[in-house]
């Protein structure tokens, strides 16, 4: 009767690399700076060019989703620049249905994303960047749930003008998927493919600073979470506020929308773990390791 | 009509071949018609928006080493299975023979699970196209494997269903057959009661049963053809041996036996519920439907017994008339807790519901018939209480099951 009491681990992702792993790794570790050039009055000009279209996701091994995108990935790209940059976002809505996009942060409320573009129009979002620190964007139109949790979401750093300190930095969004409409998630990610940084663990060094530029787009849960084993982390909430003493933790819970700067560093070789307290979520894809070498 | 007639006798002079001829033409023009509509659609568009595809959860056994869970695709298209969970939970499997399978094709997973005595659990597989089946584990107990022990101790149960309560109902034999002609109307009519609430009883639990058959075979349809094609087959049967013996009146022994084969079947289905309580691990469900089945089927005998007051019959008779009625409740457990198939089962139900039909029908003949030669009213007031009390006893006795 007990021998089945003693089993190994329950799922092991495999080794095979495919496009949804491709996918995950791009957007842990690519920014897009935009085209950068100097406008008269000085200031730098960043210019971004994002479409909205349908595309099928792999969202972990083997299974897909029919997502809504902004650039082809869920979530979309990883805008940068540095504060008082002027950021040009042309949005070119290729999809069928109305989508917008709506940037968090101080700028004019034309600049808010809340009017739809229609399926084959453009918009250019045009606004200072500020204040420092992390930022979000998403589309705004209705019903919000269904066109945010579809994939139309995204991470926008924007850098202080004094740069912070050197590190190794990465890019994730928490992200969540309802594949039979139910209004529960059945699987959850981090850059959109469940397990992949157990699959594949985040290489770091050992004593080297690194920061990741955390988010939260999981939709029909209220908060998701992020736990890191045999370590702890400084946590800067938003990351604008310079006067704010981090939290010294090894597990921060994020509202939906809810963003923050992570800096770790590793004391010693290892795998480390890191993955939602959830454990429902942990056990549903959001699982992953770093590998200090 | 009188033309057709006309027609029908009317032999044409020309070559055979033409005459069949004509029979061809219609058929070939229907396969023309066909094949147009097979090519070109039906000039509506139905390109289906989402992907169709239909995966069956047939049976999780329980083993030591986990689950091992026995999948059909009964849609249209191939399925390709790309993950498992178990109770929300990404789970390792391996397939047997693979992981996709063919429209109709089945497969087997094996699922090495820590699964915990008592608990629920739930299994769902995500195909390709991110569409959810799931199966469900109600009560998680290892599944009983086939052994000798088993087999015999499924036998007990259902020697304890069906044989034991049918002999201790036809205990009531001599008692009855001090009754006057009206009396044993009454008696009659309690049965036709008894059985009229099992006919219910029988075509809900295939309706329950038909809710788990893939939609291809039509579980709810398979109920009822059953029902009606071997209520049908049975009166055949009957009319037939009818025309050979006794053209008047069946006598009593033959209903008897009629009413223990119908019964029987009857109990085939409560043997079948009862070993896949089993079975999926309901053993606390079980035992109430032992002990349910067991008090509910009293009556049975009685009713069995009831169309033999006015003949003298034998020892033999009564043994012979037990085991019809009871040996299925032997079988069905057998069924239901070894091999048990929603699809068949639905199919059981049914003709076990026609067959109990039929001795409705056979009974009611009966006092109607004997109730015209003797000048009495065929609904007496004596009569409905007898139908009225068989209802009932069922209808309490039922508790004992459903509680
Ligand atoms: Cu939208």
């Amino acid at each position: 009767m007990d021998n089945h009491m003693g089993m190994q681990h329950g799922y092991d992702p495999g080794t095979e690399v495919t496009k949804g792993l491709k996918m995950a790794r791009k957007i842990l570790t690519e920014f897009d700076y935009g085209k950068v050039s100097k406008r008269s009055d000085g200031k730098t000009l960043r210019e971004f060019e994002i479409v909205s279209y349908e595309t099928e996701i792999e969202i972990a091994r083997g299974v897909k989703f029919p997502g809504w995108t902004f650039n082809g990935t869920i979530p979309g790209p990883t805008l940068r620049c540095t504060e008082g940059d002027i950021i040009s976002v042309k949005f070119t809505n290729g999809a069928s249905h109305p989508h917008s996009i709506h940037f968090h942060g101080i700028h004019p409320t034309n600049m808010d994303g809340l009017d739809p573009i229609m399926p084959g129009q453009s918009f250019t979002y045009e606004f200072e960047a500020k204040p420092h620190g992390m930022q979000v964007y998403h589309c705004h139109v209705f019903p919000l749930a269904r066109h945010i949790h579809k994939g139309l979401y995204g991470n926008l750093i924007i850098d202080p003008k004094k740069p912070r300190a050197k590190a190794k930095e990465f890019n994730m969004v928490m992200n969540g998927f309802d594949l039979d409409l139910d209004g529960e998630n059945e699987v959850y990610a981090v850059n959109g493919y469940a397990f992949a940084y157990q699959q594949e663990p985040i290489k770091v060094k050992v004593g080297e600073l690194v920061r990741i530029y955390l988010s939260n787009f999981t939709e029909f849960d209220l908060i998701n979470s992020f736990h890191l084993h045999a370590n702890y982390f400084h946590y800067y909430a938003t990351g604008s506020d310079p006067e704010a003493r981090p939290q010294y933790t090894d597990t921060i819970m994020q509202c939906q929308g809810e963003r923050g700067i992570l800096e770790i560093t590793f004391p010693a070789p290892g795998r480390y773990m890191f993955h939602a307290h959830q454990s429902e979520f942990a056990e549903l894809g959001w699982m992953g390791f770093f590998l200090a070498e | 009509m009188a033309q057709i007639q006309t027609n029908a006798n009317y032999q044409p002079k020309d070559s055979k071949l033409k005459w069949i001829g004509f029979g061809l033409i219609p058929i070939i023009l229907l396969i023309c018609i066909v094949t147009l509509i097979a090519l070109f659609g039906t000039g509506i568009k139905n390109e289906s928006v989402a992907p169709i595809e239909i995966l069956n959860v047939e049976k999780i056994t329980i083993t030591d080493a986990g689950f091992e869970v026995k999948i059909f695709n009964s849609g249209p298209e191939q399925i390709e299975i790309a993950q498992v969970l178990v109770d929300d939970s990404f789970w390792n499997a391996s397939f047997d023979p693979a992981s996709s399978l063919d429209r109709f094709e089945n497969a087997t997973v094996y699922i090495p699970y820590p699964w915990v005595e008592g608990d629920p659990h739930e299994i769902k597989f995500i195909t390709t196209n991110g569409l959810l089946f799931t199966g469900e584990v109600e009560v998680a107990t290892k599944t009983p494997v086939l052994t000798t022990n088993v087999f015999l101790q499924y036998a007990l149960i259902g020697f304890y269903v069906g044989i034991v309560p049918v002999s201790l109902g036809m205990l009531w034999y001599p008692f009855m057959r001090r009754f006057s002609t009206r009396g044993i109307h009454a008696v009659l009519a309690f049965t036709v009661g008894l059985l009229f609430f099992l006919v219910i009883d029988t075509v809900e639990e295939g309706f329950e049963i038909a809710a788990e058959v893939p939609g291809v075979f039509q579980g709810s349809g398979l109920v009822w053809f059953g029902l009606v094609l071997s209520f049908l087959f049975l009166i055949a049967v009957d009319q037939a041996n009818q025309r050979k013996t006794n053209p008047h009146i069946d006598s009593g022994k033959r209903v008897s036996y009629k009413l223990a084969t119908g019964i029987g079947l009857h109990n085939l289905g409560e043997g079948l519920a009862i070993g896949a309580a089993f079975a999926v691990g309901e053993a606390a469900l079980g035992t109430f439907l032992v002990i349910g089945f067991t008090l509910h089927n009293i009556t049975e005998g009685v009713g069995i017994a009831a169309p033999l007051l006015r003949e003298r019959p034998t020892f033999k008779t009564f043994v012979s008339l037990v085991a019809v009625a009871g040996t299925p409740a032997i079988l069905g457990t057998w069924i239901g807790g070894f091999i048990f198939n929603p699809t068949l089962s639905a199919l059981f139900f049914g003709i076990g519901a026609g067959a109990i039909l039929q001795v409705i029908f056979v009974i009611c003949k009966m006092i109607w018939k004997e109730s015209q030669s003797n000048k009495y009213p065929l609904v007496s007031w004596l009569n409905f209480s007898g139908l009225t009390l068989g209802i009932l006893l069922m209808y309490v006795t039922a508790f004992l099951v459903k509680f």
